[in-house]
């Protein structure tokens, strides 16, 4: 709510303007000539003269258009602390028009007209759903407004950021586990073991990750890095390199990477960790953000799944 | 009465009609929220930016991202659906200046923290087609060497303190040992990831 002072003066300046525009146009049409004629106005600028002429009709005829415009404007939008006489409904009822209204109208407008869709899907276990194309698209537009900044487009990822679309799952595929990662993110927590291995160690070590994946490596080097291996990265990726979902820790036999499979690449995963983070969801998505979650969850379980 | 004539043949008092004809709405508009709570009033929660984010910002505004990003979400379905919680003015008044942008060439990013990782943020930076194929955006990679000079921070501070940022002695004379000789990308990631983070309920 404004002061005395403020409502006063955007009143007089507001209204004191259109009726000034008023003055102005009457000031401006009196003795007016009705005719036009040759004569001029007498003004003489550089040799430039002109004539006196009556305004043209149209034009005084849309000035007085803005005039009036102006206070059925005014009254329905209001200034100052009146309200205006516009209203928009807001939990059924109606309430004056406000941009933060028109927004709560608007939204609620659209959740009413989009739940049942939403009770629908979300009804509809997720195996069932990836047949149902609408629900995919829709799925799919959440997708792009949402995960495709990190995951692409196409959904094939990035470097550091997982492809969905092949079928293999750092901490799982199955619908729950999807819904899971989505909703409460997920961190992924490869520890730094540059100190550990040693340069010798790691160079060793990254022979052996790639033999894993029956790339192109050093036998004897991978061979002498097999014991520490089992040592330390048994822990989280299982003793024979398989992965697993529970921590999140990648399989390293399917020659499928996240952060590139290039010695180069393991070297500085070995040396320096990984840290890679999917944010949680939940807040993100906001209205009927479980509804969301569904769709999204159906339409990255269809990637790999139809 | 001034007659049209005397205002065409003098300039100071045609500059002086121009002003106020041009100022007129923003008289009603703007001028009576200088004194409006709304508009003074800090949001629930909101603190100033740290030595880190501070300097963040500030590499924000030096290699113009407020050029194509706005940091303004508009109360439409469309704009909350997409950034967040539409923007509210008390989530600027520590704002000095304030980075609204008026043109979208990027998407906005008054919500924008916390939405990606630190990680995302390193490589989008360093080189957005690494992980957004479609991007136009240039690439920062001298964010990565450069470091930040914390011998202003202070200062800055100071001078943030005096347009009535609640800045305490203890924050300025910590603020050089806290940002000097940090590479500026972990500076700009601090701030980008603070941004829109106080409102968070729609």
């Amino acid at each position: 709510m404004l002061g005395t002072f403020w409502q006063v003066w955007i009143t007089l300046i507001t209204l004191g303007s259109i009726i000034g525009c008023a003055v102005l146009i009457m000031y401006s049409s009196r003795g007016m000539r009705k005719e036009e004629t040759d004569q001029t106005t007498g003004h003489d600028y550089d040799g430039i003269q002109e004539y006196d002429n009556p305004l043209p009709r149209w034009w005084v005829f849309m000035f007085w258009g803005t005039i009036v415009f102006g206070f059925i404007y005014l009254g329905a939008y209001g200034f100052g602390n009146f309200n205006g006489l516009f209203t928009v409904t807001v939990d059924g009822e109606e309430v004056t028009w406000t941009s933060t209204n028109q927004w709560k109208a608007e939204v609620q407008a659209f959740d009413q007209e989009i739940a049942p869709l939403y009770a629908k899907y979300s009804a509809t276990p997720v195996a069932d759903l990836i047949h149902d194309e609408e629900a995919l698209q829709s799925g799919q537009r959440l997708f792009k407004s949402n995960c495709s900044v990190c995951h692409g487009s196409n959904a094939k990822g990035a470097q550091g950021f997982p492809n969905l679309t092949d079928n293999d799952w750092l901490y799982g595929g199955a619908p729950d586990t999807i819904k899971q990662t989505i909703t409460h993110g997920r961190q992924g927590a490869m520890p730094a073991w540059g100190a550990v291995m040693g340069e010798e160690g790691t160079a060793n070590m990254v022979q052996y990750v790639r033999s894993l994946s029956g790339l192109k490596h050093d036998a004897a080097a991978a061979e002498a890095a097999a014991p520490q291996f089992q040592q330390i990265c048994m822990a989280c990726h299982g003793p024979d390199g398989k992965g697993n979902q529970a921590v999140g820790a990648p399989n390293l036999t399917d020659d499928i990477w996240l952060y590139g499979g290039s010695s180069k690449q393991i070297e500085f995963t070995l040396k320096n960790g990984r840290n890679g983070k999917m944010p949680a969801h939940a807040e993100i998505l906001g209205t009927n953000a479980d509804a969301k979650i569904h769709l999204l969850t159906a339409y990255v379980y269809s990637l790999s799944n139809k | 009465m001034i007659k049209h004539d005397n205002i065409e043949r003098s300039l100071p008092l045609m500059v002086v009609m121009i002003v106020i004809a041009l100022s007129w709405g923003g008289m009603v508009e703007i001028v009576p929220l200088f004194w409006h709570a709304d508009t003074n009033k800090p949001v629930e929660g909101l603190e100033p930016y740290t030595a880190l984010q501070l300097e963040g910002r500030d590499i924000y505004i030096r290699e113009g991202c407020h050029v194509c990003h706005t940091q303004m979400v508009r109360p439409f379905r469309s704009e909350t659906e997409r950034y967040g919680p539409y923007s509210v003015s008390g989530e600027s008044v520590y704002e000095h200046p304030f980075l609204w942008g008026s043109k979208r060439t990027g998407p906005d990013l008054a919500r924008v923290g916390g939405r990606y990782s630190d990680e995302w943020h390193r490589a989008h930076l360093y080189n957005p087609r690494d992980v957004v194929p479609e991007s136009i955006m240039p690439s920062y990679p001298w964010l990565f060497e450069d470091k930040v000079d914390g011998r202003l921070t202070g200062k800055k501070m100071e001078a943030l303190r005096v347009v009535g940022v609640p800045y305490t002695d203890e924050d300025i004379e910590t603020a050089k040992d806290e940002v000097d000789g940090k590479p500026e990308i972990e500076a700009l990631v601090a701030y980008l990831q603070h941004l829109g983070t106080v409102v968070t309920k729609r």
